[in-house]
């Protein structure tokens, strides 16, 4: 039994230009510009210097925290340069890159092989994995050590992502269709791992072949009891995970939480073939599969890519640009972002490079005002509101935002998409979520500031109190010893000295920089 | 290689403003048919002054605002609204009215309700009813001076005398104008006659008023075509229906005599073109799917409500102006369980 989420669209698939013909492995680049962080979490360190010669295979950098993943060498070569270059991202910044000159002989290291995972334990795998670099290969690139590590509570079920519910992108298709053994392999590596015993595959029954591929694999390898393929209507965006979960089982993740809290973990199949590269194999992740599509280039089909090679590399393995190319995105045409330039390397997220003409990803129009239709409404996957989300943002009213939910938004444009207005609603509500976050930033700033300045307050009081109560201390002996004559002139004395004392804290206070008025706002 | 990045979505999809309000100007063809055929050449003339008069107030008004009239396909003047505003107004109006009842009409909608209040997308009732109460209750007795259907007419004015009468507000009208069937229910039980002996007056017909049963038909044919385009949201027409039907019923189930049933009162007057035409204005509508459902509820049991007791004949216009002002806080409370949210996270597809 499938079940279905709410919303949703049904867009030109764009599939078959791109997955009609076999992978080809692109040339080995004379440069590889492997970026230092390529994954959710802090970036790797580095632990080679400029003119080390490298093996393929071998670790270039650590990652630095439990949320971080290990880089690679793609190629062996020598370490050029270890600089901020552009990379692929949406700000079109630059970031710490390792640049490796390739010697040609794409030598390896010395991989270390297993027959037989089962007898290894689930913390070795784990370890192969994070040794590997292993991240989340559908996009989000999480790493995948710190997913399998630790599920809040057992996972009942793994569930293999081969949805691939954008346009135009094919590379899980072709990986499917391609590789299916390796793939069956990495789910049970990843269901050893687990302590799971039930696995479903989800591909959108666009992709028949690659179910059937699947399915023989699983037949020959006598495992269709406990792993699945089952065919989901094609739907953007089933591939979210979430909307993915809900397909495949009927139950919705808890808004804020995470699928591990309801017993579930979702991997891309991509994924899955790296983990059985790396446990295996002993294979670091240094390659995917990557689309090469859109009508602005001459070949579309799926290549298999060094991480760190340059994009223009592919576009010129299929037989470079054509005629009216307008566009470059990387990832898909809902969900993708542009590149200002085509020499950025390729990394571990990197699914798809569309090369678009203007006619396939036109100009969005000028947009109209919101006429408030309610279009958005029907196709919302995440079951929210976007023209009210619309209308504060708009308004800046981040307090009402949240409260129509804003987080629970995935971004997957299907609002904007359909809107009669044109609206660039997305563009909307990523201004609001950033300025969202850089409001709660400062409110822990300014939590922070408060927090020292009242604890500097109740250390003066303190001080203050006991600087009385040894002056009393003091003034009790004195009273004691002192006779009733001069009583009086020393009481004269003490409080002339009190006196002093407090005139000289005041002006000290009115001086101070940390005065209570300069309480921060909040 | 550079490129100039955008951001994504990259793909836009084929629906626009223009084409949704051609499309709902296109769904009114039938009824227009319909009441032509009823009420002959006035309802074209007023359908003509009216989104004429509709179209030369919005370009005055963008261009008094500072706005390009028609900067590009589909916008300003373009968007289709102000036309579509013009003839749901002239569909309103008493057939043969004069001149200036449209224009009137159009410039009360256009300038007042519309474009003081910021233009398209920010207007809170809607515009043509605005302009029609507006005339409604600023000249009666133009604004109830109805033609009977042709049925019912021995000759049917000539069009020369309609455009005498329209252009110059030659005498001789009043000959042929009569009650509508709506007014003329509420006159005569206020009479205290029971509704067997009023309906048996040909102005009735076997559901509705005779011809207005038809012209509402063509409506619902009009209206159904919208909700199959997915450009309207069944649960408006369909909320206000079902109140109008609800209330109707509970009536004659009370007093047979003194209330008529739902079958006449979904066929009479304005109740396909309030419910498939009007009530779903999307501007000053509910727009959460609860929210609609009970905004259109709203509208039925306030249009059965003016019809039984208040002090026009018809309802429509009043009743969405009145569920217009509700809407916001209708939306507000009615917001949908946001995903992954609430207890029921487990259980079939819901929507």
């Amino acid at each position: 039994m499938l079940w279905r989420f709410h919303g949703g669209l049904k867009l030109a698939e764009h599939k078959h230009e791109s997955n009609r013909l076999p992978s080809t492995p692109v040339r080995l680049p004379k440069t590889l510009t492997v970026p230092l962080h390529q994954h959710i979490g802090l970036p790797a360190e580095a632990i080679v210097q400029v003119g080390n010669h490298v093996l393929k295979g071998q670790r270039i950098a650590d990652g630095v925290d439990h949320i971080s993943a290990a880089v690679h060498a793609p190629s062996s070569g020598t370490v050029v340069a270890i600089e901020p270059r552009p990379i692929p991202h949406p700000s079109g910044l630059s970031a710490l890159c390792v640049v490796i000159d390739t010697d040609g002989r794409d030598q390896w290291i010395d991989r270390e092989a297993c027959t037989n995972f089962l007898e290894l334990d689930r913390r070795e795998i784990i370890r192969k994995i994070h040794d590997a670099g292993i991240v989340g290969l559908g996009g989000a690139v999480f790493p995948t050590h710190a997913k399998v590590c630790c599920p809040v509570v057992p996972t009942e079920l793994l569930i293999i992502n081969g949805a691939e519910c954008e346009p135009y992108i094919s590379c899980d298709d072709r990986l499917m269709r391609e590789r299916p053994a390796q793939i069956i392999e990495g789910i049970n590596v990843l269901m050893h791992a687990l302590g799971t015993e039930r696995c479903i595959i989800g591909v959108e029954d666009n992709k028949q072949e690659a179910i059937d591929s699947l399915n023989q694999i699983l037949m020959l390898m006598d495992e269709g009891e406990r792993i699945q393929v089952r065919a989901l209507p094609t739907l953007y965006p089933t591939g979210g995970e979430r909307q993915l979960i809900r397909v495949l089982t009927g139950r919705e993740v808890p808004k804020g939480g995470l699928p591990a809290n309801i017993g579930i973990m979702c991997q891309n199949v991509g994924t899955a073939a790296a983990v059985y590269e790396a446990v295996v194999q002993g294979s670091p992740l240094i390659s995917r599969m990557v689309t090469v599509t859109g009508a602005g280039v001459a070949v579309q089909q799926n290549v298999e890519a060094l991480i760190g090679t340059p994009m223009i590399d592919l576009i010129d393995q299929c037989g470079g640009y054509e005629q009216g190319v307008a566009q470059l995105v990387m990832g898909g045409p809902m969900m993708g972002f542009a590149l200002h330039r085509d020499d950025l390397p390729i990394v571990k997220s990197t699914n798809c490079v569309l090369a678009a003409d203007k006619n396939e990803l036109p100009t969005r129009p000028t947009p109209l005002p919101c006429i408030r239709c309610g279009e958005c409404v029907k196709v919302c996957p995440a079951q929210l509101l976007p023209q009210q989300l619309y209308w504060y943002a708009r308004a800046k009213d981040f307090e009402k935002v949240q409260e129509y939910k804003l987080d629970a938004c995935i971004e997957c444009g299907a609002c904007a998409y359909v809107c009669p207005s044109q609206l660039p609603l997305v563009d909307y509500y990523r201004y609001a979520k950033s300025q969202i976050r850089a409001q709660a930033r400062d409110r822990i700033k300014a939590d922070q500031a408060r927090q020292r300045h009242e604890a500097r307050d109740a250390r003066i009081a303190r001080e203050a109190a006991e600087r009385e109560a040894r002056r009393n201390m003091k003034k009790a002996a004195l009273n004691a010893v002192g006779d009733d004559a001069d009583k009086d002139s020393k009481r004269a004395a003490v409080a002339a000295a009190v006196e002093r004392a407090r005139a000289k804290k005041a002006g000290q206070q009115a001086d101070s920089p940390l005065n209570p008025s300069s309480e921060p706002a909040e | 290689m550079q490129f100039t990045p955008r951001n994504a979505p990259f793909l836009v999809g084929p629906n626009t403003v223009s084409a949704l309000m051609r499309r709902v100007s296109l769904a009114l063809v039938p009824g227009i048919l319909a009441m032509f055929w009823y009420f002959g050449i006035g309802v074209l003339i007023n359908l003509i002054l009216a989104a004429c008069a509709a179209m030369a107030f919005e370009a005055l008004m963008l261009r008094l605002r500072g706005r390009p009239i028609a900067p590009a396909q589909g916008s300003g003047l373009n968007d289709g609204s102000a036309l579509l505003t013009g003839l749901l107004l002239g569909l309103c109006l008493p057939p043969l009215a004069p001149w200036w009842i449209p224009v009137l009409g159009a410039f009360t909608a256009l300038v007042l309700a519309k474009h003081l209040y910021g233009g398209l997308g920010f207007n809170p009732f809607n515009p043509a009813m605005i302009g029609y109460v507006v005339l409604l209750v600023s000249f009666p007795r133009e604004m109830t001076q109805w033609l009977p259907v042709n049925d019912l007419l021995g000759q049917a004015p000539s069009l020369g005398d309609s455009l005498s009468w329209v252009f110059t507000g030659a005498q001789g009208l009043d000959a042929y104008t009569q009650a509508t069937p709506l007014d003329h229910l509420k006159t005569e039980l206020g009479l205290s006659r029971t509704v067997e002996e009023i309906i048996s007056d040909p102005k009735f017909g076997g559901i509705g008023g005779t011809g207005w049963e038809w012209i509402n038909l063509a409506y619902l044919l009009g209206g159904a075509y919208l909700i199959k385009s997915g450009d309207i949201d069944w649960r408006i027409p369909g909320g206000m229906l079902s109140g109008i039907a609800i209330m109707a019923t509970l009536f004659v189930a009370l007093d047979g005599d003194a209330y008529r049933g739902p079958a006449f009162h979904l066929f009479s007057g304005a109740a396909m073109l309030g419910a498939f035409f009007i009530a779903t204005d999307p501007v000053s509508a509910s727009t959460t799917p609860k929210g609609r459902i009970y905004y259109g509820l709203g509208i039925g049991v306030l249009v059965y409500l003016i019809r039984t007791w208040g002090g026009y004949p018809d309802g429509v216009a009043f009743a969405v102006l009145l569920m217009n002002i509700a809407a916001p806080t209708i939306d507000y409370y009615t917001q949908p369980r946001t995903f992954g949210e609430g207890d029921d996270l487990k259980g079939p597809g819901h929507d």
